[in-house]
């Protein structure tokens, strides 16, 4: 309770310092007008729940956390105060079902694929991921080592509704079938039940899962970004042919060229580096 | 009640045009429907965008071969779960049977069992065993989904087919049973050579229901792990952001069980038929 207490009112003092910003950007906004779902809002979707540490505490209004740190910063490229920025939450299945969205823009951990970009818009990337492998400290003490010979032989899982399934069936080619699950959470709860050895992650996730999740969790190592055929990159979402488009994808590339989001990346997801890569 | 071929009575005659009449009545209204369902849908402003989403024939044909392959693995894992389901249920019904008032616990763990099983939705239960049990620190195999993911099934599915056994059983008369006990048969016997072939086979086509019930249900044991046709069509939705995998996945799903549940309908037809 006292935390939630603590996080409004950070909220509401972070609001409050980035008003005096939101005047001078105001002029900015020209290329957003009339192109939002609610005139003078950006309303922008997250999963439900959104995960560490992507957005921290499962709450995106207080702008902690990488994406919502990013979301903020765009709004602001964009010209749109902080509290017009307006949070709505949306499955990955709601965000490409045909019909009105209830959402400007969706930012989920969503990589860009060109089979998806079929039906629904990307923005431009906002973060290029290494895949990583999480698995125990059980199973490294067993033998296991970050090279392909070796991860073959494990059993394998992975979060069905991620790009992390092909990979695997593509790059490591396990020799039993990987067991694939709903979220985050059931892939851990397998990891912990001894039903699979590892996992297959976005990096970030994987640190999170290992550190914080999973009971003796290790990250055993990460692919380098070449080893894919594209690398793993995270959109924005949008509906097919989103009007919106232009005006996320400059702010992007502001944000990129200004250095701030390099700098939210530092401060959120600094970690990254010291996992062995695989060879 | 022979009936003579050539001359129709009169009667026959007025029945014979009335059934003809309504089913060109049944026959029209049905073609109007279909030709309003053709005309109008496709009118939908969003129905290019649902076409896409849903009915893509590009995507049926790269999933297919996929899919059906996955779906394998539904069938199997139905094909071992059905007799272990009849043969606990079976058990569990004996059990409420239990007339000896030593056995009253026997009685009372069926009672109970029935109820819990059946009031708890499946997928907590598959939840629960699936990443439950194995958390225990069993070591592998024994901790594989597939066994605790058919437990889970088994547990359930046991509990309604245990009641709808119970229904058989309690619809034999007493009769039957007072008149076998004079005869000389023991208690156990009544039951084996009396009453369950009667309540077995009077309950045949609700038991189908179940069947076909579960052919569904299997597909819920793709939460703890287990790639079969539901969880497959899932990996393809989540790649190429297109519902058509689902509806691929019913259709084959559809394939099998749609003559099951002709067959249902034709034994409780049958049935009813034989009784009156």
């Amino acid at each position: 309770m006292t935390r939630h207490m603590k996080s409004v009112v950070r909220g509401m003092s972070l609001s409050l310092a980035l008003l005096g910003l939101a005047g001078a950007a105001q002029a900015a906004s020209e290329c957003a007008a009339g192109k939002t779902l609610t005139e003078g809002k950006l309303t922008i979707a997250t999963g439900n729940p959104a995960y560490f540490p992507w957005v921290i505490d499962d709450a995106p209004e207080s702008g902690k956390g990488f994406e919502a740190a990013v979301a903020y910063a765009m709004a602001t490229a964009m010209g749109f105060a902080s509290e017009d920025v307006v949070w709505v939450r949306a499955g990955f299945d709601e965000s490409i079902q045909p019909g009105e969205k209830n959402f400007d823009v969706n930012l989920q951990q969503f990589s860009i694929t060109a089979d998806r970009d079929k039906v629904v818009d990307f923005s431009a990337p906002y973060y290029s991921s290494a895949m990583a492998v999480l698995t125990t400290q059980a199973v490294v003490d067993g033998g296991a080592t970050p090279d392909l010979a070796g991860l073959k032989s494990l059993k394998w899982g992975a979060d069905a509704n991620t790009t992390a399934v092909p990979m695997l069936t593509d790059l490591v080619a396990p020799d039993s079938d990987p067991l694939l699950y709903n979220d985050n959470v059931d892939v851990t709860a397998a990891m912990q039940a001894g039903q699979i050895d590892a996992a297959l992650f976005d990096l970030p996730t994987a640190l999170y899962l290992a550190a914080v999740v999973v009971e003796g969790g290790v990250v055993l190592g990460q692919f380098p970004a070449d080893r894919t055929d594209n690398p793993d990159q995270f959109g924005m979402l949008m509906e097919d042919g989103s009007t919106l488009k232009p005006c996320i994808d400059a702010a992007i590339t502001a944000i990129t060229e200004d250095g701030s989001l390099a700098a939210i990346e530092a401060e959120w997801l600094s970690e990254t580096t010291g996992v062995p890569v695989i060879e | 009640m022979a009936q003579e071929q050539a001359g129709l009575t009169r009667r026959q005659a007025f029945e014979r045009r009335l059934r003809r009449r309504s089913m060109m009545i049944a026959a029209g209204s049905t073609g109007a429907v279909v030709l309003a369902m053709v005309l109008l849908i496709p009118r939908a402003p969003g129905w290019e965008r649902v076409k896409q989403s849903f009915f893509d024939w590009d995507v049926v044909v790269r999933t297919f071969p996929k899919l059906l392959n996955a779906f394998l693995l539904d069938v199997a894992i139905f094909a071992w779960s059905a007799p272990m389901i009849a043969a606990l249920g079976l058990a569990i019904a004996l059990a409420r049977d239990v007339r000896n008032p030593v056995l009253y616990p026997l009685r009372l763990f069926g009672a109970l069992y029935t109820d819990i099983f059946r009031g708890v939705p499946v997928v907590l239960v598959v939840y629960l065993v699936g990443f439950g049990i194995p958390g225990l620190g069993l070591s592998r195999p024994w901790n594989s989904p597939y066994i605790w993911g058919t437990v889970a099934l088994v547990l359930t599915y046991s509990a309604y087919v245990a009641e709808i056994f119970r229904s058989g059983i309690e619809s034999v008369h007493q009769s039957q049973r007072n008149a076998a006990l004079s005869l000389g048969l023991s208690g156990s016997d009544t039951m084996r050579y009396v009453v369950l072939p009667q309540a077995i086979r009077r309950v045949i086509p609700a038991q189908m229901n179940m069947l076909i019930a579960l052919q569904k249900d299997v597909a819920l044991l793709s939460f703890i792990g287990p790639v079969e046709i539901f969880r497959q069509a899932g990996v393809f939705k989540s790649l190429l952001a297109n519902f058509t995998p689902y509806v691929v996945a019913a259709a084959i799903f559809l394939v099998v069980t749609v003559p099951a549940t002709r067959l249902a309908d034709h034994l409780i037809a049958r049935q009813n038929r034989a009784r009156t």
